[in-house]
């Protein structure tokens, strides 16, 4: 692997970029998207030449060194290269989320003050048409795909091709203009700009510089063995910095191939067509893809569901014996192998999974159950921490070191430590340069030269990292217990019972939890048990629902004893909602995270009442439904309390 | 010509249609002119299904005359109408439910195929070449309609909306100059409503379509028609611009009854 030049050779993305196209010419795919049914390539030579052709367009429609192109869209092989042309003229891109509203881009347009703007299609010409008077810098807007565009007439938009074929005008009359330019970047010039997106206040523009990027992501190739012959498929969001560091960093740096769905909706069928070597998903992918194959095999014939469910159980009590250290036995590894042929195999090609060397999540925290499930089928399930400021990877879980609630060690190249009140700082090559226009916050973002994630944690015994909660939501108990409740939440949530839960306890004397059923599988449990019930408060507060909720809260209990730091919080009161919590109801956000304010606010009483010695307490509640009217639930709900485990 | 000079693509002139002693339609007459949306609408049983089968020939009407590109006609039969550039969606589609989403459309191709039947059924030489040339066209098809997902889908398994846009998708790929849509939106929700205007509307915006659509929907019918004409009891009782029609007494009084006292 070469090393980075002190001139600045190969350490910027259009530099690499040029040297993977002479090394693979047309010998290798550079990047390729289905498109009318069909896969169709660019070679390494055939991108360039895009490429090329895009950046000198770009020139000749007067995009000059410093300016910031706005890229947005699904992700298409012309708007990687127009980030890859907007680096070549020294320029910046930033990437924006293809679903975000009007008033978002115009916020990140104005605050980035860009002047020239890519983006995929009509739905996102008619947003910046809408945001285009409010943002007098913003200049030109190009688009790639032009149905529906033929009777817009405004001359600042222009097709990517119109600019591809100035491009090639500008390119006769200036031979050698793109070379200089590309000669002219500095590896700590700029490579990109990624909005975080913001759950307090506006987003902030995160900085982040080729050598950031680069060396971090050479680092990471050799630490996870991945070379030019993996391949990705490019599915995720293109304002988010995962992408920008697999889908083009990593492609470059690595010269790995790169792969396009035809549209979000095909992504499944894309996948299993393509066969990818290494896979990144969050973990709401993960359980839909687990939730496909179990809805798919409760309608098989008997024999497969027998199968199934036997070699599943297999390989899972196998996977768990492996985690907790122990020998597997030699019949038990025949078993598998069977189940390999039978099962496993099937299973995973059917899921566009065979190929995957690894596969990554991260994000939020994963349930130990789908974890399991996963890694029992053979693929290599690693969870990461990773943050836009920290230019990515923070920890990571090596191969044959895996547990199902750590995000593993930290990577070898960052520094990891935590502060007096338990939050995660780091140091390292690929810390950002700060966020844009804004050096008040950015200064606040450090301490002595580490960067504050916001993120509490803790390393444990097996050095590796814990992430529990954002560290402005981990409170004490009034004993001085440490308490996240985001941590007890999601331990609550893995249950295929609950479906949200809202843990109480700052400066309190114990923890206590409000909890929503997951209608869907309890409604389906009651019924098993010819439980009759009539809505979904009647359902709540059944007393066998309480009691399987309670053996929940029992479980939940119990793995939070585990953990020295965090014995003291478990669960000693709680008791189940009478309606779910509802984004129309402002009480989870649309990304169904809890507005913690509120939901206090709003349940006062409850929250009260969880802290006497009552065993029941009364409500009602105010729901809106989806036309805008609103109705009132009264209930009675019982309050149970549960035993702590020592 | 019509008065403001565009060019008449269809006249319907004193249609009358009965189906024994049921006048279906009453002296109907109107123009339908290049590349717009004509809504055709009136309470159940007012003709617009008729008046559709009239103009692609599935229907005789026993006077009257269809012009249609210029030629008049007394008698049309449904695919010499199909040949001449009229397609058209039914108002419970009638796809091939076993096939798949890709092979329906391709269906709508074949009035294009100039091989004989042998070649294309042994898949060979010309009658190869041919079909990648349709598969391209559907291909665009498919692409344009936002349908890439479901190519492969039998029709029979995909939901309601969706086998109304794989409809209007086999009409699209006769190349149609004059596309005939019996209720589109029919026991859509609202959001497939939204999509199929917007279908409809890039159809007509992208190649310059004729339509000529049946709509119960006031909603759509004044959001995505530029002209509609009113039926009632097989005769036209109304014909102009959206708003006007939808001021119009007579069209009151057909759609909310009137008081005979």
């Amino acid at each position: 692997m070469e090393t980075v030049g002190a001139n600045g050779e190969g350490c910027t993305f259009p530099a690499l970029f040029l040297e993977n196209s002479e090394r693979f010419g047309t010998r290798r795919v550079s990047i390729r998207e289905k498109d009318y049914g069909i896969w169709q390539s660019y070679t390494w030579q055939e991108a360039r030449e895009q490429m090329r052709d895009f950046a000198l367009g770009l020139a000749a429609v007067g995009f000059k060194r410093g300016d910031r192109l706005c890229v947005v869209g699904d992700n298409r092989p012309q708007l990687y290269w127009g980030m890859m042309a907007a680096q070549c003229l020294g320029g910046v891109p930033v990437p924006l989320y293809q679903d975000s509203i009007e008033r978002e881009m115009q916020y990140i347009v104005e605050h980035a003050e860009a002047r020239f703007a890519l983006v995929e299609d009509q739905e996102q010409v008619d947003k910046f048409l809408g945001i285009k008077p409010q943002c007098p810098k913003l200049e030109c807007v190009i688009y790639k795909d032009p149905r529906g565009l033929r009777n817009y007439n405004e001359d600042f938009l222009l097709s990517f091709e119109s600019v591809q074929q100035r491009g090639r005008a500008f390119g006769a009359e200036h031979p050698g203009f793109l070379e200089e330019e590309i000669g002219k970047i500095d590896p700590d010039d700029l490579a990109v700009i990624c909005y975080t997106s913001g759950t307090t206040g506006k987003p902030k523009g995160v900085m982040l510089s080729h050598r950031n990027f680069i060396e971090t992501t050479r680092t990471f190739l050799e630490y996870e063995g991945l070379n030019q012959e993996d391949t990705f498929l490019a599915y995720l969001p293109m304002g988010w910095i995962g992408d920008f560091f697999f889908s083009f960093g990593m492609a470059i740096v690595g010269g790995m191939t790169v792969s396009c769905p035809e549209s979000t909706e095909t992504v499944r069928h894309d996948l299993w067509e393509i066969g990818p070597t290494f896979f990144f998903a969050p973990p709401p992918i993960w359980q839909s893809l687990l939730t496909t194959v179990m809805i798919r095999m409760e309608d098989a014939a008997w024999i497969k569901r027998k199968l199934f469910h036997y070699f599943i159980d297999l390989a899972t009590g196998q996977q768990k014996k492996r985690s907790r250290g122990e020998r597997v036995g030699l019949l038990e590894r025949l078993l598998y192998q069977i189940g390999n042929l039978l099962v496993y195999a099937p299973l995973k090609d059917n899921l566009g999974l065979s190929r995957i060397r690894i596969a990554y999540t991260a994000g939020e925290a994963i349930g130990p159950e789908m974890f399991d499930f996963f890694r029992a089928l053979g693929i290599n399930l690693k969870q990461l921490y990773a943050m836009t400021e920290a230019g990515i990877f923070i920890s990571l879980q090596k191969s044959g070191e895996i547990k199902s609630d750590s995000s593993g060690p930290p990577v070898p190249w960052v520094d990891v430590k935590i502060s007096g009140d338990g939050e995660v700082l780091i140091k390292g090559p690929g810390l950002f340069k700060g966020y844009l226009k804004n050096p008040e916050a950015t200064r606040e973002a450090f301490e002595d030269g580490y960067f504050k994630t916001g993120d509490a944690g803790f390393i444990d015994h097996d050095g590796h990292l814990k992430i529990v909660d954002r560290a402005k939501d981990v409170g004490k108990l009034q004993d001085g217990t440490i308490f996240a409740p985001k941590f007890v939440e999601n331990k609550l949530k893995f249950s295929p019972y609950i479906k949200e839960a809202v843990a109480i306890g700052q400066g309190r004397s114990h923890v206590a939890a409000m909890i929503n059923i997951d209608a869907q599988s309890v409604g389906n449990w009651a019924e098993r048990r010819h439980l009759a019930y009539g809505s979904y408060t009647d359902l709540a507060q059944k007393p066998e629902v309480l009691e399987l909720i309670e053996q929940e809260v029992r479980r939940v209990n119990q793995s939070l004893a585990e953990e020295d730091q965090l014995k003291g919080a478990q669960i000693r009161k709680y008791l189940i909602l009478h309606k779910e919590l509802d984004p129309d109801d402002e009480e989870i956000t649309r990304t169904r995270k809890v507005r913690r304010g509120f939901v206090a606010e709003k349940y006062k009483d409850l929250i009260a009442a969880l802290y006497t010695d009552a065993d029941h307490v009364q409500t009602e509640a105010k729901v809106t439904f989806e036309d805008g009217r609103e109705a009132t639930i009264k209930a009675d709900l019982a309050i149970r309390a549960v035993d702590a485990n020592a | 010509m019509s008065a403001d000079g565009r060019e008449t693509v269809l006249r319907v002139d004193h249609i009358n249609l009965s189906f024994g002693g049921l006048n279906a339609l009453v002296d109907v007459s109107f123009d339908v002119y290049k590349s717009e949306i004509l809504a055709i609408i009136g309470p159940n049983g007012a003709g617009k299904s008729s008046m559709l089968n009239v103009i692609n020939g599935f229907y005789h009407p026993q006077q009257g005359a269809i012009t249609y590109k210029g030629v008049t006609r007394h008698r049309m039969r449904p695919h010499v109408a199909a040949s001449q550039g009229i397609a058209r969606t039914f108002q419970n589609i009638a796809l091939f439910k076993g096939m798949s989403t890709l092979d329906n459309i391709m269906t709508g191709r074949n009035l294009k195929m100039k091989r004989n039947f042998l070649l294309q059924a042994l898949h060979w030489g010309p009658a190869l070449r041919e079909e990648i040339e349709h598969r391209k066209f559907v291909e665009q098809i498919i692409d344009f309609m936002e349908i890439e997902a479901i190519r492969k889908t039998p029709v029979g398994q995909l939901p309601y909306g969706l086998q109304k846009r794989v409809e209007l998708c086999r009409a699209l790929a006769t190349e149609p100059e004059l596309l005939l849509l019996d209720e589109p939106m029919a026991g859509m929700n609202v959001e497939e409503k939204e999509d199929m205007c917007r279908f409809i509307l890039d159809v007509n915006d992208e190649f310059g379509t004729t339509m000529v659509l049946i709509e119960h929907d006031m909603g759509v019918v004044m959001d995505i028609s530029q002209r509609v004409i009113v039926l009632d009891y097989g005769r036209k009782i109304a014909e102009g611009s959206p708003d006007e029609v939808r001021s119009n007494q007579d069209v009151i009084d057909a759609y909310l009854g009137v008081s005979h006292g």
